[in-house]
């Protein structure tokens, strides 16, 4: 069960690096927790999910590195190659010399059309290395211009060539007051792309990760270093592998395969009225939540606070919308870890914000030259907040 | 990695070049420890094997050979020129990259752009083409000039817009002197307003810059350094007005520390698309932040810190303090006042040992005393670059696009119109066959541009 990762634009390249290596980093650290057969079962599986083997013996990254610029590529390849652990393919990025200029419009119809070919050849070579290929991992932000632009057409030509691949998006939100001015035009342009791209959107926002990194680690000067490092810490923690008893390859779990897509009910069936006595609280609604456990105790952990109808909406039975993984193997240097991925009203109050701030900019018209003069019309940007008005009503009436 | 091409016209603009290639090399020349060309280098340098006649063959990669300039050097008097080739520069400057005259512009724009620009067209156009063609993909030109002269004013804006034609993909920043109140060239505000049409209309990106400012700066730096408080020293490469560590050994000219800083403006500006960092900003991105609408792109400097003591450790409150100085009247290199008008938008570019949460930390400590417009109320475009300038630890640039340049040009408009109320010099101009109409409808556009700018805000 292979995974190919896509790294796009500076954010893209910096957080996969930080990625790949916390996966191998944990790999190797065995604390004892579950017997010697189960951790090397663990072991093959993380390593045939995210690296090849070379003749050498060095692993090398399942990725294709994509950026405009050669700077942070180069960086990026250097980093991993001192690491001596791991290291990216030699052919595996493409690169060009001049970046995008935190253009979305740039990124998506001057890039990526004339790339188009070049960047999906790259995939495929990757793709066909894979015995076992389970879907795509595309890391990109929506502030800039190569990561956003570049990267909803991208996402656009992996639906088209591999519809019946897993696509998930990891996408970063960013900090609230400026990275970049433009950043609610290329956000809100990214995401309604995406939404008609992507099977799947895990959104990490910059400002939350910054929070983590001040308050519950404490560090005192933050770098983006630190934030990334946390970022492919969680991330590491949901994809690697997690114990199945379902089939004999215990590790072979398809870490992109949790279950988003839930349909809402045709209107005239009676929701299910399940009231919990928790009802007051006021918690998001979700469609769907999935919880991975790893390490000691796992099998007595009790989840049942996690199958309150309260947290669900009402035409949905807990049941269907919870699931739970649970690995004795532990997680990298915790004796205990525990991931929740959520599906529910969570993003609705940043969503809206972006929406909001973007909308209030064109209405002044702002900035709207550069992007016409790359193609986007105003007509394009209206269709984007009309999809994303949709998304927000829709979550808001779970 | 892209290149750019510096174009330097007439005295002030190749007295402020001379000192942008002095520095520029003293700062590649601490990055760069092996002697290898990079990509870095090749953004402003060709490496040249000088054995080769002729043109001098490019090398690609490998070891540096012989650093020739990305600049053609423009000016209607041989004086500078001449002297910046017989100086210790002389061998960073590609020979068959100058175009010179002996008469000059006599501080006439209808000089330099009409006359000097019809007979020099040709040339021009062959020397920029072929800089042109000897970057591997070419970003932007940077032009730099004065607006109160003639050569500077009026050529430099002649080539705008001949670069605007045959290089449309290519970005035009220029970097203007404004003349000051008390400049003693009696024509500046003509050729200024002149000058400010071709501007508006031609340039991606202007930052305009007065010798007031530049002046007031040294003379602060000055008072620092000489004041000897408590036994602290200033480290001598870290003055930004010095050339410490550069080829030019001291200040020949008041002239040359003034240089210096537009040069380190220049250097600071480019260093985030030269080196690298955690979040780069390239020049397009410049372009793209801080210009909302085409013809608001006026974007006032200013640099901190502009000197450092000797001592080491830098507690975080001094880091602290750097923001607060780029946001103080004293570090702008434009008499105006940004904190009392309106931002359109922000950038803070940011070198050497500063981490995102320090960017953060200030950027939500400063945001209260500033005023943004209404649809741009978080509009900071931010960028880190790991490598310091010399002689300092940290440094930053913050450019905004602020109504405060409203006054600043206001008043040259009041300068031009006192002169043109009382016919003065009429003559200079009337003679090239400018019409006297024609001298005030550029006055009026001018004045119409700064209303547009304000009502464009105030949409």
């Amino acid at each position: 069960m292979s995974i190919v990762t896509v790294q796009l634009g500076q954010c893209g390249n910096q957080i996969g690096f930080e990625v790949f290596d916390a996966l191998l980093r944990d790999s190797h650290s065995f604390q004892g927790l579950c017997s010697k057969r189960e951790n090397e079962a663990y072991q093959t599986s993380c390593k045939e999910r995210f690296f090849s083997e070379e003749e050498s013996g060095v692993p090398i990254a399942r990725a294709v590195l994509v950026d405009m610029e050669p700077k942070v590529i180069n960086q990026t390849l250097s980093k991993a190659a001192q690491s001596g652990r791991w290291k990216y393919g030699q052919h595996a990025c493409f690169c060009q010399k001049q970046g995008s200029g935190n253009n979305w419009a740039y990124g998506y119809s001057v890039h990526g059309p004339r790339h188009e070919e070049s960047i999906m050849n790259l995939i495929q070579k990757e793709v066909e290395k894979c015995d076992s290929f389970s879907g795509f991992f595309i890391i990109m932000s929506m502030a800039g211009g190569t990561g956003s632009g570049l990267g909803a057409f991208v996402t656009q030509n992996l639906q088209d060539q591999y519809p019946n691949s897993l696509k998930m998006n990891q996408i970063i939100w960013p900090y609230g007051t400026g990275e970049v001015i433009v950043q609610n035009y290329n956000s809100v342009l990214t995401l309604s792309h995406l939404y008609r791209s992507s099977d799947a959107l895990l959104v990490h926002e910059n400002d939350a990760v910054h929070k983590i990194c001040a308050k519950l680690m404490n560090i005192k000067q933050i770098s983006f270093s630190d934030i990334n490092q946390v970022l492919a810490h969680q991330l590491g923690s949901v994809f690697q592998p997690t114990y199945s008893a379902e089939s004999s390859f215990h590790y072979r779990r398809n870490p992109l395969g949790i279950d988003w897509q839930v349909r809402p009910p045709l209107s005239g069936l009676p929701p299910l009225g399940k009231m919990s006595l928790s009802k007051d609280l006021h918690f998001n609604t979700s469609i769907a939540n999935l919880v991975i456990l790893r390490g000691k105790d796992v099998q007595s952990a009790d989840v049942e606070g996690f199958k309150d109808p309260a947290l669900y909406t009402s035409w949905l039975e807990p049941v269907h919308a919870f699931n739970v993984w649970k690995t004795q193997r532990a997680f990298s240097k915790y004796e205990k870890s525990a991931v929740l991925v959520s599906n529910s009203q969570f993003l609705v109050k940043p969503l809206d914000m972006i929406v909001k701030k973007a909308w209030n900019m064109f209405a002044s018209k702002a900035y709207i030259h550069q992007y016409t003069k790359c193609g986007i019309e105003e007509e394009d940007f209206l269709d984007s907040f009309t999809l994303l008005e949709q998304v927000i009503a829709s979550y808001c009436n779970l | 990695m892209t290149q750019s091409v510096v174009v330097q016209v007439g005295q002030c603009g190749n007295q402020i070049g001379c000192c942008f290639w002095d520095l520029a090399l003293r700062e590649h020349a601490a990055v760069n420890q092996k002697g290898i060309y990079d990509e870095a280098i090749s953004s402003f340098f060709r490496n040249v094997d000088t054995r080769v006649v002729g043109d001098g063959g490019s090398i690609s990669k490998g070891k540096i050979c012989s650093l020739k300039a990305r600049a053609v050097l423009i000016d209607m008097e041989e004086g500078v020129v001449n002297e910046i080739l017989q100086g210790p520069l002389r061998d960073v400057f590609d020979m068959n990259q100058l175009i010179t005259d002996i008469s000059g512009s006599g501080n006439n724009w209808a000089v330099g752009h009409k006359v000097f620009g019809s007979l020099y067209q040709d040339q021009l156009l062959e020397k920029l083409r072929k800089s042109a063609e000897h970057c591997d993909c070419l970003q932007c030109f940077f032009i730099i000039h004065s607006m109160g002269g003639g050569t500077g004013s009026g050529l430099g804006t002649f080539l705008l817009k001949m670069l605007e034609d045959e290089f449309p993909e290519v970005y035009r920043f220029v970097t203007s002197i404004y003349p000051s109140c008390e400049d003693d060239v009696i024509t500046s505000p003509y050729n200024s307003i002149l000058a400010m049409k071709e501007l508006n209309e031609h340039a991606d990106c202007v930052l305009p810059i007065d010798n007031q400012s530049l002046f007031d700066i040294i003379s602060k730096i000055d008072l620092m350094v000489n004041s000897g408080k408590l036994g602290t020293t200033v480290k001598p490469k870290s003055l930004v007005t010095s050339s410490s560590g550069a080829l030019k050994k001291c200040h020949k000219k008041p002239f040359d520390a003034m240089n210096n800083i537009v040069a380190n403006l220049l250097l600071n500006l480019t260093s985030s698309a030269r080196f690298e960092g955690s979040l780069n900003m390239d020049l397009n991105e410049i372009s793209m932040n801080l210009v909302p609408f085409p013809q608001l792109h006026y974007l006032v400097s200013s640099l901190t810190p502009l000197y450092t003591l000797a001592d080491v450790n830098i507690p975080p409150r001094r880091l602290d303090q750097m923001f607060s100085d780029a946001f103080s009247k004293d570090h702008q290199l434009l008499q105006a006042d940004p904190k009392h008008s309106l931002y359109l938008a922000c950038a803070l570019m940011v070198r050497g040992n500063v981490q995102i949460s320090d960017l953060r930390r200030n950027i939500e400590r400063l945001k209260p005393s500033l005023q943004f417009v209404s649809w741009n109320q978080e509009g900071w475009k931010t960028s880190l670059c790991s490598i310091p300038p010399v002689g300092h630890s940290h440094s930053l640039l913050a450019l905004a696009n602020n109504t405060c340049v409203k006054p600043t040009f206001m008043e040259l408009k009041e300068r031009f119109m006192r002169l043109y109320k009382k016919k003065l010099l009429f003559s200079l101009v009337t003679l090239l066959d400018i019409p006297i109409p024609h001298v005030l409808e550029q006055a009026v556009h001018f004045v119409a541009c700064t209303r547009h700018f304000f009502f464009q805000v105030f949409q």
